[in-house]
């Protein structure tokens, strides 16, 4: 292990330290322990405070606190029954029930019947088919991060980029070695463009990619609502695409009603291809150093315009991936309000995960099961699927905030110095 | 060789800061012509509107102007104006852009009303309106990053305030409770931005992304749980009224769009006025933008910076809270998920094109609430072009003038670093 480290050093350019203390002594383990710390402890805390926002607005035990002095138990256990009652359902939806999967897996080997199997496994599937577009969405994030650059433009990119690869696939008529390769390209190339924009803005005119991948989002809305009640509507009523043919779609692995589809396996490829571009090429290096000093940087020779522009395009290309892979795989149509709540999202996914793929992957992950469950906490335990967005809000607040957990759980402070993310407007 | 480069280059500028502007006038002119000139027949007339229903002010008879002359003549006005940059060379770029556009604007107006009739002064006083809450979203920008405080959160906490004004003026039966609620509630989410971002040093832009997904979460998450269940006791809270100013409501175009509005525009055309004061003329003014420019420079001098830098942001988030009162209690009386649709972040752009300055803020809020309201009245004219893509408006106008400008405009020197005490 220490050796390992010795000889990554070694062969770092000597241009640019990251800003990172001696490494060598600590095992990898403890490194990964201790920047896993304050982000798992970041969510737990979330999930706390969610809780107590599902306390304190439930109706039910707002009446069973009228009635505190005929029934006082029953008001003191409402606040447990009710985060019980929250939790449990989301765990439900997340992961699946445990006794069903074991009858499911008894029946398996007893009649060969594998429907109550694939019950059982459900939630979990479907958790890893909702993470596999924040795969994507959060290494766009993450990749724009790590210039130095702010995109929120990923829901704008997501849904131009399901538009696109929707279009190839129900326009053409091809074998599906062609077309499905030709759809996810079109998907990847749509947001590419969407996301050159403002990064062609920013570095020609300075213009802060915030403002105008927020405005990008909107435009592409508006731009969607047009084509999907004119150009590309399906026959009928409803503002939706026709469904695109079978030679497009992403293979699932199991049967009906499981979605789960390959397009897992191909966020996970290309996160590690996204890992390999930033930390083993020369480009990715250029973009590392240009978000950590961008004078340093300059004065090395890169180019900070291509540089910028380059990531954008790469980010918005990611995103335009997610809405393909979402499209190809799941859907398999696109209507309004297709990427809704994926832009927000990610940003808080590429803040948890460091702006590092692996932390991506398993930040991704752990939304895909937040959100796997709420929808079932929502029908389950009535609490609106919304409360996911406030535990993301704290989430991001108290990884962003280090100091905030440190101070509530005691923590001694951190060695590493903290990345710069962003910079003011403009410069 | 060197005086050769340096010739060429001032050559090169030259081409590029002179001549290439004066063409490009010159080709939106030839724009307009193909666009709305050639699309027009002689003798076709346009009615514009000057009156609007239900106003005090004196009426005055409709305007109706010749459509061909008068897009010609614009026309010619306009690569006039880009002749005389390529031959002279215009002082102001910020008139020259500014006369071109109105030009362009106006043609495209006449185009859309041929043979037909359209409220002009209608539409200016909905522009006002609608620009209100980018204004006020502005203002809050401007005195917050006049103390180098960026406050991306102003949608999150118009959102929150939007909320919690009409929850409270529907609760209380009372429009003026709500407003307070509305003012209090934005002062707080600043306040925690505020603490979030001078005491823990957080980045400013990432608190401000986490208050917006916060905010955009926690008013659904109510208005999912309890508004749409109870909505005569939570979210019906009725409107301010329409106030006319006596004397003033009488003046014809002027009296229908400045003086004929509620409490909530009103109080934004003070803020304006007083934020400008405020900030140019008093001390603490200038205590704040020397915070926002030069902190250490002010800490020196016996300014708190931290305490300057709180007391701006909570000011602003008050104003954000104003600005979150008007979708409920000045427009509507009821919230409906996500009901800002980006105004926080069209009056950033405002606060950018008006330089941080209020009156420049709120004249570049008018013209963006300009777009939305044309947008608006061209569905109602039944234009070609698809209601959806007329919607792009706004937010096409806002980063075309974000690219123009922003180049030109210097924020705060301070704008987005925490201050360090040594």
């Amino acid at each position: 292990m220490k050796s390992k480290a010795v000889k990554t050093e070694a062969t770092q350019k000597p241009v640019l330290q990251e800003a990172q203390p001696e490494q060598g002594k600590r095992s990898i383990w403890k490194q990964a322990g201790q920047g896993l710390l304050i982000p798992a402890l970041a969510v737990f805390t979330g999930l706390v405070f969610g809780a107590i926002i599902i306390v304190i607005t439930d109706p039910h035990l707002l009446s069973a606190y009228k009635n505190f002095f005929s029934d006082p138990l029953t008001a003191l256990a409402s606040p447990f029954v009710a985060v019980f009652n929250a939790y449990g359902s989301l765990f439900l939806g997340s992961f699946g029930n445990p006794v069903t999967l074991v009858e499911g897996i008894r029946a398996y080997f007893a009649t060969g019947e594998s429907t109550l199997l694939l019950k059982a496994i459900y939630p979990f599937t479907e958790s890893l088919t909702t993470a596999t577009p924040y795969i994507f969405a959060g290494l766009a994030v993450a990749l724009g991060f790590r210039c130095g650059l702010f995109n929120i433009g990923a829901e704008g990119q997501f849904f131009i980029g399901a538009l696109c690869s929707a279009f190839v696939g129900y326009a053409f008529q091809m074998p599906w070695y062609i077309h499905l390769p030709l759809a996810l390209l079109a998907g990847a190339l749509g947001g590419a463009i969407w996301g050159a924009i403002p990064g062609y803005l920013k570095a020609v005119t300075g213009a802060h990619e915030v403002v105008n991948t927020i405005m990008m989002n909107w435009i592409a809305f508006r731009l969607s609502d047009w084509l999907l009640t004119g150009p590309m509507k399906a026959s009928g009523y409803r503002p939706v695409t026709p469904v695109i043919q079978d030679s497009a779609f992403l293979p699932r692995l199991f049967p009906d009603p499981l979605r789960f589809n390959i397009g897992f396996f191909l966020a996970l490829a290309v996160a590690v291809l996204v890992w390999w571009f930033l930390f083993k090429t020369t480009l990715g290096f250029e973009i590392r150093a240009v978000g950590t000093n961008p004078d340093a940087a300059r004065y090395a020779g890169m180019s900070i315009v291509r540089n910028f522009v380059l990531v954008m395009v790469l980010s918005g290309a990611l995103a335009g991936l997610a809405g393909a892979s979402q499209v190809l795989g799941v859907d398999h149509w696109v209507g309004q309000g297709f990427s809704a709540g994926y832009g927000f999202d990610s940003i808080a996914l590429a803040l948890l995960g460091k702006s590092h793929p692996l932390g991506v992957v398993v930040a991704a992950l752990l939304f895909g099961f937040l959100r796997g469950g709420a929808t079932r906490m929502q029908s389950m335990a009535g609490i609106p699927i919304d409360i996911i967005s406030v535990i993301q809000g704290f989430v991001i607040i108290f990884v962003a905030a280090p100091a905030f957990i440190r101070a509530i759980y005691r923590l001694r402070a951190a060695r590493a110095e903290e990345t710069v993310l962003t910079r003011g407007w403009g410069k | 060789m060197t005086t050769e480069i340096t010739e060429q280059n001032s050559k090169n500028s030259f081409i590029r800061t002179r001549i290439l502007p004066g063409l490009i006038l010159i080709a939106i002119g030839l724009l307009i012509l193909l666009l709305f000139g050639m699309d027009t027949q002689p003798g076709q007339q346009a009615t514009f509107g000057m009156n609007v229903m239900r106003s005090q002010a004196i009426q005055i008879p409709d305007l109706t102007l010749p459509v061909q002359p008068a897009i010609y003549g614009l026309i010619v006005v306009t690569v006039f104006m880009g002749a005389w940059q390529v031959a002279r060379g215009v002082r102001s770029t910020g008139v020259l852009i500014g006369v071109v556009a109105f030009c362009f604007v106006v043609a495209f107006l006449i185009w859309a009303t041929r043979e037909k009739s359209f409220n002009l002064v209608g539409m200016l006083s909905s522009s006002l309106v609608r620009a209100t809450p980018i204004a006020l979203a502005a203002l809050c920008g401007v005195i917050s990053e006049r103390a180098a405080v960026v406050n991306i959160a102003i949608e999150g906490i118009m959102l929150i305030t939007a909320e919690t004004g009409v929850i409270a003026g529907t609760l209380s039966h009372n429009l003026y409770v709500g407003l307070l609620a509305a003012l209090l509630s934005g002062a707080l989410i600043a306040g925690i931005h505020a603490v979030l971002v001078i005491k823990y040093k957080v980045d400013q832009i990432v608190s401000g992304v986490a208050i917006n997904i916060f905010g955009a979460g926690i008013t659904s998450f109510i208005s999912s749980r309890f508004l749409e269940k109870n909505v005569d006791m939570l979210n019906n809270s009725g409107t301010f009224p329409v106030i006319p100013i006596p004397l003033m409501a009488k003046i014809p175009i002027l009296g229908p769009i400045f003086f004929e509005n509620n409490l909530i525009v009103y109080l934004t055309i003070l803020l304006v006025i007083g934020l400008h004061v405020l900030l140019f003329y008093t001390p603490w003014g200038l205590r704040t933008r020397a915070v926002g420019e030069h902190p250490r420079a002010a800490d020196t001098l016996g300014i708190d910076v931290f305490m300057m830098r709180y007391v701006n942001v909570i000011i602003g988030g008050a104003i954000a809270g104003l600005g979150g009162a008007y979708f409920t209690l000045g427009s509507v009386g009821r919230f409906d998920e996500i009901m800002t649709a980006g105004k926080g972040f069209i009056g950033l752009a405002a606060m950018i094109f008006g330089k941080w300055n209020p009156f420049g803020a709120f004249t570049s809020s008018l013209i963006f609430g300009f777009a939305d309201s044309l947008q608006v009245k061209m569905q109602i004219l039944k234009v070609p072009i698809p209601s959806q893509i007329l919607g792009m408006a706004p937010y096409l106008v806002t980063m075309i003038v974000l690219a123009g400008l922003v180049g030109r405009a210097l924020p705060p020197a301070a704008d987005g670093t925490p201050y360090e005490k040594q």
